[in-house]
Order: structure tokens, then C-alpha cells, then sequence
């Protein structure tokens, strides 16, 4: 089942740092399971999520090779996330940040990720039943 | 003669032996029940380890005895090691769907 409604989400946290980014991710695919659209509006750190020049790698500590670490790279949980819009038919809108991209030089940015500014996160809290701020400490 | 009652939804995501937020979370969440809201604490990661019935001190307890609906996020509580044979009565495990249908509902939320 799904509905025209949208929640908008605003995450801050840098990728590989805290437990909020995977938080943040498996709370937004459960947006999408229950039919409901996901705007997301990157900022500051968070804009680094959608990078594609993030690689798995290997653990070598482990003794896994690269295919046993299955390491997560949040720019494929980005486009994993608008498949999965996709196949359900709802909305799905990821918005980088564009001057915090500048800032930190990450413009290769996913397929699914567009840069914008904060003034997309308002038209998203507005387009949107609810919204929810993830803020960094 | 009944008014529209305000819904919050308060998500606690910290340790609650390391930070004094989550009692001033769990103080919050009393005044806003006392003021007629109908609250639901949702505590993520490291905040559901103040879920075992064995905590103290046992803030949770007395929040359900106010009425405020305490979730814990079940993945969070697997990750920890913490079963649901010790998890005190006032909390009820769930997945993220429960938030997701809050959020979806309108409450008002936060995130510490």
C-alpha cells in the first residue's frame, strides 16, 4: 500500500562515525516499506554520505577478504534507497547540501543525491506530513 | 468538553548512565503527560541499555505509571544483548515502523 504522504528527514552526521547515520538509513527504509514518501535533506557532514569514491575494503585483522567483509559504503545505501521507492511507487528525494558540498570538496555524489540548498529543506518540511531533525552532538 | 490533544514523541538515543540528558529527556516527557499530551518516549541505540528491569535508576517505570508510552527499538536491544526475559515491563520492544506510523500520525518530534 502506499500513499502521497511524505516525511522529511534532516541528517548532519559525517559517514563511518556514529550509530545515528545507520539509524537514520533504517529508519528511512521503513518509511519506504510502509508506503510513505522520503525527502532527505543532506547537511554538513552528512553530505559526504553520498561520495562515490568511498571504497569497501578488506580486514585484514578479521583475515576477511573484501567480498566476506561486505564493507557498507552509505553512497550505495543511497541508491539502494531509491530502488526500493521505486519498486514501491513512492517518492524519494535526497538533497546534498550545496555549500557544505563546496566546503568539503565531495561533488561526486551519487546518482540518487542532487545538490540544493537549505531552502529545499524548507519546501520539504512543507511538501511533508511530518519532518524530523537528526541533529549531530 | 474534550480538545485536541497534542502528540509528542520524544526519540532518546543516549547512554543513560552517561549523560544527564536522558533523565532531563525523562523529565520532559512527565510534564508534557502531566499537561494532558499523550508522549511516547522511543528509545534507539544506546539509550535502550536503561531497559533491563535490573536498572536503576528506574525512570522508565514511572514514566508508564504517568502514562507515557515507552518503545524500545528491538534492533538496538538484540544488538546489546539485551533479551526480552529482562526488559522491564513498562517498555515494549518494536521496530521503526511504530516510529515511522507516529511521525506519519503528526506527532511532534525530537531527537536527542
Amino acid at each position: 500500500m502506499n500513499d502521497s504522504r511524505c516525511l522529511a528527514f534532516l541528517l548532519m552526521d559525517a559517514p563511518f562515525e556514529q550509530a545515528r547515520t545507520a539509524t537514520a538509513f533504517r529508519l528511512i527504509d521503513a518509511t519506504l516499506r510502509a508506503g510513505i514518501g522520503a525527502r532527505v535533506f543532506a547537511y554538513e557532514g552528512a553530505v559526504s554520505l553520498a561520495v562515490t569514491r568511498q571504497k569497501p575494503h578488506a580486514n585484514a585483522i578479521h583475515g576477511r577478504a573484501l567480498e566476506e567483509e561486505a564493507h557498507p559504503t552509505p553512497h550505495a545505501w543511497i541508491n539502494a534507497l531509491a530502488d526500493l521507492a521505486r519498486e514501491r511507487g513512492v517518492p524519494f528525494d535526497w538533497v546534498n547540501c550545496g555549500l557544505c558540498v563546496d566546503e568539503r570538496g565531495a561533488d561526486e555524489a551519487a546518482p540518487s543525491a542532487r545538490r540544493g540548498s537549505p531552502a529545499d529543506f524548507w519546501k520539504m518540511a512543507q511538501e511533508s506530513v511530518n519532518t524530523l531533525v537528526i541533529p549531530t552532538r | 468538553m474534550g480538545g485536541i490533544v497534542t502528540r509528542y514523541l520524544l526519540i532518546e538515543s543516549r547512554d543513560p548512565f552517561g549523560s544527564t540528558d536522558y533523565v532531563r529527556r525523562c523529565e520532559l516527557a512527565a510534564a508534557l503527560r502531566a499537561d494532558g499530551a499523550d508522549v511516547t518516549l522511543f528509545l534507539v541505540e544506546n539509550a535502550v541499555l536503561g531497559t533491563r528491569a535490573a536498572a536503576r535508576p528506574q525512570a522508565l517505570e514511572k514514566l508508564a505509571k504517568q502514562g507515557v508510552q515507552v518503545l524500545a527499538d528491538e534492533f538496538a536491544l538484540r544488538e546489546r544483548g539485551i533479551g526480552s526475559g529482562e526488559i522491564a515491563p513498562a517498555v515494549k520492544p518494536t521496530d521503526l515502523a511504530a516510529l515511522v506510523g507516529l511521525l506519519a500520525a503528526g506527532a511532534r518530534a525530537t531527537w536527542n
